[in-house]
């Protein structure tokens, strides 16, 4: 059995992610199968593109029902980890609501470019994904909307306002940064990930 | 905080890099690959890679390219070059390109900046932008390397691919272009105060003083060079490090 699930749906490429997993030695296999995801050991759910083309992708599988009640670690990144959250602005629509809290659009203000585009710096850390990583860690980010700072929230990063950088409950884990291009910090993220 | 980024770019000609390259630790001084390596260990904070291949063959080879580019590095790249079709940058974004950058084919048809920021998001279409000085305060956009102008004002064509779309604009001065005497820093503030988006400033980076004024002056969010980093005039790290000294926030 590989040793990490990647959830395979209509949410952009995935070819970062698998790239990412194989620097570091990871086998993984990519699958949008219901029970082979039921039957992971661990389980990473990537994405970029639009919130609202893909949620409707997952549910069109059928993904939306079981992924809030799996017990693996699962790891969501970037896209991955709006659609773990409440609702998104983005295509106004319902999500999966395993972090209680809305994805919202960045606000115009003078000064900021929209989208977020580079390398911004993780505090705050409270998340064993970043054991080993020195505090003020810089990740890459590339999006327009974000998570508010919630009860969930274990990394903030300042952009605009301070927001959720990384979020976690129970075993769900999740990047707002695109952890497989963000140099040794998001390859320490992976390895910790995989040391769960 | 935010972080300027600082992105050296390889010229690419049937899988390996053209313009020369001073790197005496490389095997192979043509290798892409291993050059992309190097400047990411060296803190490059994103790549350029600009395709100049016209035959079929070596887009082929480019398809390559980007695979092993992809699985070496663990920074986000760009491609351009030759990029005309949905189908084009899906093949692309598919070998592990993290973005694309499109060019004369948007000059041609901007119906394709919409297409693509719909199907892939507005997050990985780069615009690149060739522009050359005109008249008194007027610049024209150019195709073909700089040589062919057309109708269209650098100004209000930067609005539109926003507008359309676009993710990123990638500004070459093609009067600074090759010149080391610095970037244009009018021009790219005024397009940066005008863009919602970021601006990418390419051409006429010499020191490391151009770097500093093109991040202050020019208003950009990253700065791209090609030669100066591929002949070592420049090293990434000492750049950065002088950057951050002058207090411009930059990845260390």
């Amino acid at each position: 059995m590989a040793d990490v699930t990647i959830i395979k749906y209509n949410a952009g490429n995935v070819m970062s992610v698998m790239y990412a997993l194989e620097r570091i030695g990871v086998s993984y296999h990519l699958t949008d199968n219901p029970e082979e995801i039921l039957a992971a050991q661990k389980i990473i759910f990537p994405g970029v593109g639009e919130a609202s083309t893909a949620m409707k992708s997952l549910v069109d599988n059928g993904l939306d029902k079981i992924i809030p009640d799996l017990k693996q670690p699962f790891l969501g990144t970037c896209v991955g980890m709006q659609l773990l959250c409440k609702h998104s602005e983005e295509g106004d629509v319902e999500c999966l609501g395993v972090f209680d809290v809305p994805i919202i659009k960045f606000p115009k203000t003078e000064g900021f470019k929209i989208p977020q585009t580079g390398w911004n710096n993780l505090y705050n850390y409270n998340c064993e994904l970043l054991n080993g990583i020195k505090e003020n860690a810089y990740v890459y980010y590339n999006h327009s909307f974000y998570a508010p700072l919630c009860e969930n929230t274990v990394a903030t990063t300042d952009y605009i306002l301070p927001y959720s950088g990384m979020l976690q409950k129970d075993n769900f884990y999740a990047c707002q940064f695109h952890s497989e291009i963000s140099g040794d910090v998001g390859e320490q993220i992976f390895k910790n990930f995989m040391n769960l | 905080m935010l972080t300027k980024r600082i992105i050296p770019c390889l010229d690419i000609k049937n899988g390996r890099t053209v313009k020369g390259t001073n790197f005496v630790n490389l095997r192979d001084a043509g290798d892409a690959v291993e050059l992309a390596a190097i400047y990411a260990k060296e803190g490059a904070d994103e790549l350029v890679f600009l395709d100049i291949t016209a035959t079929v063959e070596g887009r082929k080879t480019l398809l390559d390219l980007v695979k092993k580019v992809a699985h070496t590095i663990n920074i986000p790249f760009t491609v351009g070059g030759g990029i005309g079709s949905v189908a084009d940058v899906s093949a692309l974004l598919n070998a592990g390109a993290d973005k694309i950058s499109i060019n004369s084919s948007a000059v041609k048809n901007p119906d394709l900046i919409s297409e693509l920021a719909q199907e892939f998001g507005s997050q990985c279409i780069v615009v690149a932008i060739d522009t050359r000085h005109v008249e008194m305060k007027k610049h024209i956009v150019h195709t073909h390397g700089g040589r062919t102008p057309t109708e269209l004002e650098t100004i209000s064509w930067a609005k539109e691919v926003e507008d359309r779309g676009a993710g990123e604009i990638l500004l070459t001065s093609m009067d600074a272009d090759g010149t080391k005497d610095g970037f244009a820093l009018e021009l790219t503030a005024t397009i940066s105060e005008n863009a919602g988006i970021p601006i990418i400033a390419s051409g006429g980076a010499g020191n490391m003083d151009h770097f500093q004024e093109v991040f202050t002056t020019g208003k950009a969010d990253a700065g791209l060079a090609a030669s100066i980093f591929h002949f070592k005039e420049i090293g990434i790290i000492d750049l950065k490090t002088y950057l951050t000294e002058k207090g411009i926030p930059m990845r260390l």
